[in-house]
């Protein structure tokens, strides 16, 4: 079915504007465009000024996250028809605008990397596979298929005040996804790495995180596992 | 336009930050040479976080196998187009870079005595031919995502140095053709510079978007091809294109073949698996050209399903739901997302969407770009490399199958790199001085849009150049559409030479990105509807309606006349022809003889 929707997008584009401000666009969808990705298709169509990330279409690369009517999510993944309009579109919050809807991620990644992002293990490795258990091996699920988006780390408060010393909900997921892999042997270092009064323990459970996750992951539950085992290191 | 362009020095630059460019990064970075990394978006952003059903190696986890084995499938899936050298060592290195990427980190699923778990795959087979055997090394239905992810981990704690949202806009050769790098663009400031280097490995990915449909990234628009065509290097092979089977209908999202892997079936309006009529021992197994000529067939028969009978269903709904929810996670995603059912309880409508190029930048199995030079029909090309979705090995040769693509990446990435690195060490590589005029060509593009005040519009120049490549080189062939089809292929390439954008801004002009895009797209569209109307036969996925199945050329193809690459040359739109290498690398391997596919 054809339908017609309304839109309030943020533009910023620094070379011309003092400040940002919010565009109204109005786009005929036709039967078949579901997605607010192809919406925003549609719009810059209309308007090729228009900035904005996207690549994949179907949620797995994580380009184009973005605050969809106050909530933060991946346009490819949200039902244009599921949304009250006019549909605000703004950049994701707590980072820095380059232009329109493309933020700086560069804080996002910075804290990504600090988490030593890969695994540890400094035994030579065997001839073949290193075992592991379908049990050890159940223990990743849930965190290894964390797309980067940032949907979560930039709607935590706690890394909109301190983006520079808490590392967010996607690295502390990614953090604790290393620390639960069988084959890792860096659980100590990546603990001391982390015990600091900002890097893991500005986390407040607030659960913006997971209330957000494209993903359906769940990083305040792997944060209070890393919290446990903080504890449990002290005993 | 006056513009200062920059110029960074290394030894090697690599152009994409998907699985093929990673596995050469990886390699380059641990032996300490000065390496760059530029890509269009974040690495693991590429497409190949997209792969799902998993990557091909006879590591015999579950049920014997054996690389000859591997070998034998591959060419026969190729319909005998692939080089038997490339196939073997890639056949044969495939334990290796699969084991190492374990080792690297990557969570593959598991078996119960803790190895890499192995899932059946279409056209994968054990004892040459007999039964499906399980040879697709998966993590669940991400195996793409665990895949990348790997590979970037891994090049961070090497300090590979990326570049990221940067994108390469053209090749830099000298007067003697040698390859010297590239130029680029910077998206967030507008900046061009030249990437000088001793070697430039190219690793750009597929073009899966010069169709309507196609299960491919926005970003895939053959950028590799459009450099390397525009610096005069031919394209090969390009007339084959694989429809996968099943592509969400309407919204062309892929849903894997590992589907049909674990036990589903595909059905038409009459409920009946049509497959075993279609190919009776691998059944819904059999090689995706077979499936997708089948569905096809299937619908333009009636038996389509839905509405207007123009999909087929996907079934899953026999299968033990713990299946579903462990193994196909993504897929229950994909199907609630994008077709609105739930595959526990219903079945999917899916359609043969555009999936994957089989040709390419022609390559031999070092990864070393060669091209014709006088009667040397394979000639390197000095300083350049490819490796992946955009190079020509050719180990897919006709059809590839699946799982052989991440496959592909791992090995030839990982030769890549190798090769660069034992050049640069032994001093062959020496940095070339470059010619003044190495960013022109790029200025000149840049300035041509900036100066534009009227002409086409990009997306609907875009929109007309996939349509006419859906309908005049799709899944069947039909000799009068690919005839007219060139000449709209040829219109459509004018318009795009007046592309006219409004968006003026240096920061972050995505409009400009796209019409820079559509200036590669075409050049891969051209190739390869010249390349599909010139090859008078039927081979793999390139099936022709005036050349059917009789007995002098079982299946239509012609091995008298077309066991041959086609080699695409843009100036002149020129083709030419090189031999297949019928025999594998070493002498005691045997070589696997033409004979008709059948499965
Ligand atoms: C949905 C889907 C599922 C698949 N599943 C499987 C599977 O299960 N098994 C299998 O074997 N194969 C599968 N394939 C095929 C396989 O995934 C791809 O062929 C493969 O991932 C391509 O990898 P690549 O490294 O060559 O390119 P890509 O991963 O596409 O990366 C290309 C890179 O090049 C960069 N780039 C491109 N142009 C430029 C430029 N101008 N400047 C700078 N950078 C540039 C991009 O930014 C990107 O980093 C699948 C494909 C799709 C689409
Ligand atoms: S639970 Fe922790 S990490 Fe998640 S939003 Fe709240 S404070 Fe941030
Ligand atoms: S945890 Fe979820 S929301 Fe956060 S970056 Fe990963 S996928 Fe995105
Ligand atoms: S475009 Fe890739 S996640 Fe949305």
């Amino acid at each position: 079915m054809k339908r017609v929707k309304h839109f309030r997008i943020y533009r910023f584009n620094p070379e011309q504007d003092e400040r940002p401000y919010l565009k109204d666009y109005v786009v005929e969808l036709a039967e078949g465009e579901q997605k607010l990705l192809q919406a925003l298709v549609r719009i810059k169509e209309q308007d090729d000024s228009l900035a904005f990330r996207r690549s994949c279409r179907e949620g797995v690369c994580g380009s184009d996250a973005m605050n969809i009517n106050g909530k933060n999510g991946l346009a490819c993944l949200t039902d244009v028809d599921s949304l009250s309009e006019p549909i605000v579109l703004r950049p994701l919050p707590g980072l820095p605008v380059v232009r329109d809807l493309i933020v700086d991620m560069t804080p996002f990644f910075h804290q990504y990397l600090s988490i030593m992002p890969y695994l540890i293990n400094e035994e030579p490795p065997p001839e073949r596979e290193r075992p592991q258990s379908p049990a050890e091996r159940e223990v990743l699920d849930g965190l290894y298929e964390c797309i980067l988006c940032g949907c979560c780390s930039t709607s935590c408060p706690s890394f909109w005040w301190n983006p520079d010393k808490f590392v967010g909900p996607a690295g502390l997921l990614a953090a604790y996804r290393f620390i639960a892999d069988s084959r890792d042997q860096a659980t100590n270092e990546r603990l001391d790495r982390l015990n600091d009064p900002y890097r893991l323990f500005r986390c407040h459970t607030i659960m913006n995180c997971v209330a957000v996750c494209p993903k359906q992951l769940n990083p305040t539950a792997a944060i209070g596992r890393i919290k446990e085992l903080m504890v449990a290191r002290l005993a | 336009m006056t513009m200062k362009v920059e110029r960074y020095t290394f030894d090697a630059v690599i152009v994409g930050a998907g699985g093929a460019g990673l596995r050469a990064a990886l390699t380059l970075a641990e032996a300490g040479l000065r390496t760059a990394v530029l890509t269009k978006v974040f690495p693991t952003r590429s497409h190949t976080v997209a792969a799902q059903g998993g990557v091909a190696a006879s590591l015999g986890n579950s049920t014997p196998d054996h690389w000859h084995w591997h070998m034998y499938d591959t060419v026969k899936g190729s319909d005998w187009l692939g080089d038997q050298d490339a196939i073997e060592f890639m056949c044969r290195k495939a334990n290796e870079v699969v084991i190492e990427l374990e080792h690297f980190g990557m969570p593959f699923d598991r078996t119960d005595d803790g190895r890499i778990y192995q899932r059946p795959f279409g056209g994968h087979s054990m004892n040459y031919g007999e039964a499906p055997v399980m040879r697709s090394c998966a993590a669940a239905d991400r195996t793409g995502h665990a895949m990348l992810h790997t590979l970037y981990q891994r090049n961070v704690r090497a300090k590979t140095q990326f570049f990221v949202e940067w994108m390469a806009l053209d090749l830099i050769r000298n007067s003697e053709g040698d390859v010297l790098g590239v130029t680029a663009l910077e998206m967030e400031s507008g900046n061009v510079a030249i990437f000088h280097g001793r070697a430039t490995i190219f690793a750009t990915g597929g073009a899966g978007r010069i169709y309507a449909s196609s299960t491919n990234a926005f970003i895939n628009t053959g950028d590799g091809l459009g450099m390397a065509a525009r610096a005069g290097i031919p394209l090969e092979d390009m007339e084959f294109w694989q429809f996968h089977p099943t592509g969400v209908a309407g919204a062309g999202v892929l849903i894997t073949e590992g589907v049909r892997g674990e036990g589903g079936v595909l059905r038409n309006c009459h409920g009946e698996r049509f497959m075993e009529r279609y190919a009776p021992n691998l059944k819904d197994l059999a090689s995706r050209d077979v499936v997708a000529r089948a569905m096809v067939t299937e619908i333009n028969e009636g038996r389509g399903c839905g509405p207007n009978k123009d999909y087929v269903w996907l079934d899953l709904t026999h299968l033990p739901p713990e299946t579903i929810l462990k193994r196909l996670p993504g897929i229950r995603e994909i199907a609630l997302q994008f077709a609105g059912v739930d595959p526990i309880q219903a079945p999917i409508p899916v359609v043969p969407t555009v999936h994957y190029q089989m040709g390419g930048i022609p390559t031999n199995y070092r990864a070393q770009v060669v091209v014709p030079k006088g009667e040397d029909l394979e000639v390197p090309v000095a300083g350049f490399y490819a490796a992946g979705e955009c190079a020509c090995a050719s180990v897919h040769g006709a059809n590839r199958l699946g799982t052989n693509s991440l496959l592909d990446l791992l090995v030839f990435g990982k030769t890549a790199g190798e090769e660069v690195v034992k050049e640069v060490r032994s001093g062959t590589l020496p940095l070339k001085p470059l010619p003044k005029d190495a960013a022109d060509q790029s200025l000149a593009r840049l300035a041509r849009l900036e100066q534009a005040t009227s002409g086409e519009r990009v997306p609907e120049v875009l929109r007309d150049l996939q349509q006419t490549m859906q309908k005049h080189a799709g899944v069947f062939r039909f000799a009068k559409l690919l005839k007219e089809g060139v000449e709209k292929i040829l219109a459509i390439e004018e318009r795009v030479q007046r592309t006219f954008i409004e968006d003026r801004s240096r920061v972050w002009n995505t409009a400009r990105i796209e019409a820079l895009e559509l200036e590669n797209m075409i050049e891969v569209a051209k190739a390869t509807m010249i390349s599909a109307e010139a090859r008078r036969e039927s081979r793999g996925a390139h099936v022709r309606d005036d050349c059917p199945d009789t007995p002098e050329f079982p299946n239509g193809r012609n091995d008298r006349d077309w066991l041959k690459h086609t080699l695409w040359y843009r100036e002149g739109n020129r083709l030419r022809y090189k031999p297949v290498h019928l025999q594998p690398l070493s002498p005691e391997t045997e070589p696997i003889a033409p004979a008709k596919r059948t499965y």
